[in-house]
């Protein structure tokens, strides 16, 4: 499994969005391939998952990935439960 | 990499709108020489092209550009503003904890980042830094 972790630059806020995202995963025992980038990279990139802001996924419009949205990239229980809905 | 350095903390800054927000915590940054004046430019550009989506989280905005646009150090510097301004985010706005960014492409840029992310994962701890006096209130928070 697939996910990418999206912001505009990819630099900053999609790395730990990663870190996040990584942590929960691990919470739930998922094994899953997890990198982060820019969003014009992550357009014509393959992923089962993007994860993301509202405002970038509408950036993403048709992606094969399921894209999750996530509000606050600090709250590890929104993170856990969009991404329990997601897989 | 510095964070809650004094040079790197503003803890009463008045701001009219992102912008100005945006530009206050970048001179921080400037000040301190850990990034020269065009990595401010470069934020706010990087605001202008891609939105709102730097308040990742309620009230919380993390401007930051590209380590090429001139950082020299690691380094986040941090503005509250007295009066919180609207980034234009739909869920998130106000804001008035903003975390400007230095990047670097430097192992202490993820260090950093890592840091920033586990203190601002803990709602305590944003709590402790929004009613914080000092700088050195908020340094004791990463002890």
């Amino acid at each position: 499994m697939k996910i990418i972790c999206v912001c505009g630059l990819g630099q900053g806020t999609s790395l730990i969005l990663r870190m996040n995202v990584e942590n929960v995963l691990k919470d739930l025992g998922v094994q899953a391939d997890v990198e982060h980038t820019d969003v014009s990279t992550a357009s014509g990139m393959s992923a089962d998952f993007i994860v993301t802001s509202n405002e970038l996924a509408q950036s993403l419009p048709g992606h094969s990935a399921t894209i999750v949205i996530v509000n606050n990239y600090f709250d590890l229980n929104e993170i856990k439960e969009k991404l329990q809905e997601a897989l | 990499m510095r964070l809650f350095d004094k040079s790197l903390v503003n803890l009463d800054i008045e701001v009219k709108d992102a912008e100005e927000a945006i530009r206050g915590a970048g001179q921080l940054l400037v000040d301190s020489g850990a990034a020269e004046a065009s990595y401010v430019e470069a934020m706010l550009a990087a605001y202008r092209e891609k939105g709102p989506y730097i308040v990742i989280a309620p009230h919380i905005a993390l401007p930051h550009a590209k380590a090429e646009s001139g950082v020299h150090e690691a380094a986040v510097a941090f503005a509250r503003l007295k009066e919180p301004v609207k980034f234009g985010h739909a869920d998130n706005d106000p804001v008035d904890l903003v975390f400007a960014l230095g990047s670097s492409s430097s192992s202490d840029h993820i260090k950093l980042l890592r840091t920033l992310s586990s203190l601002l994962t803990d709602p305590a701890n944003i709590e402790a830094i929004r009613s914080a006096k000092s700088a050195e209130e908020l340094e004791n928070l990463l002890k």
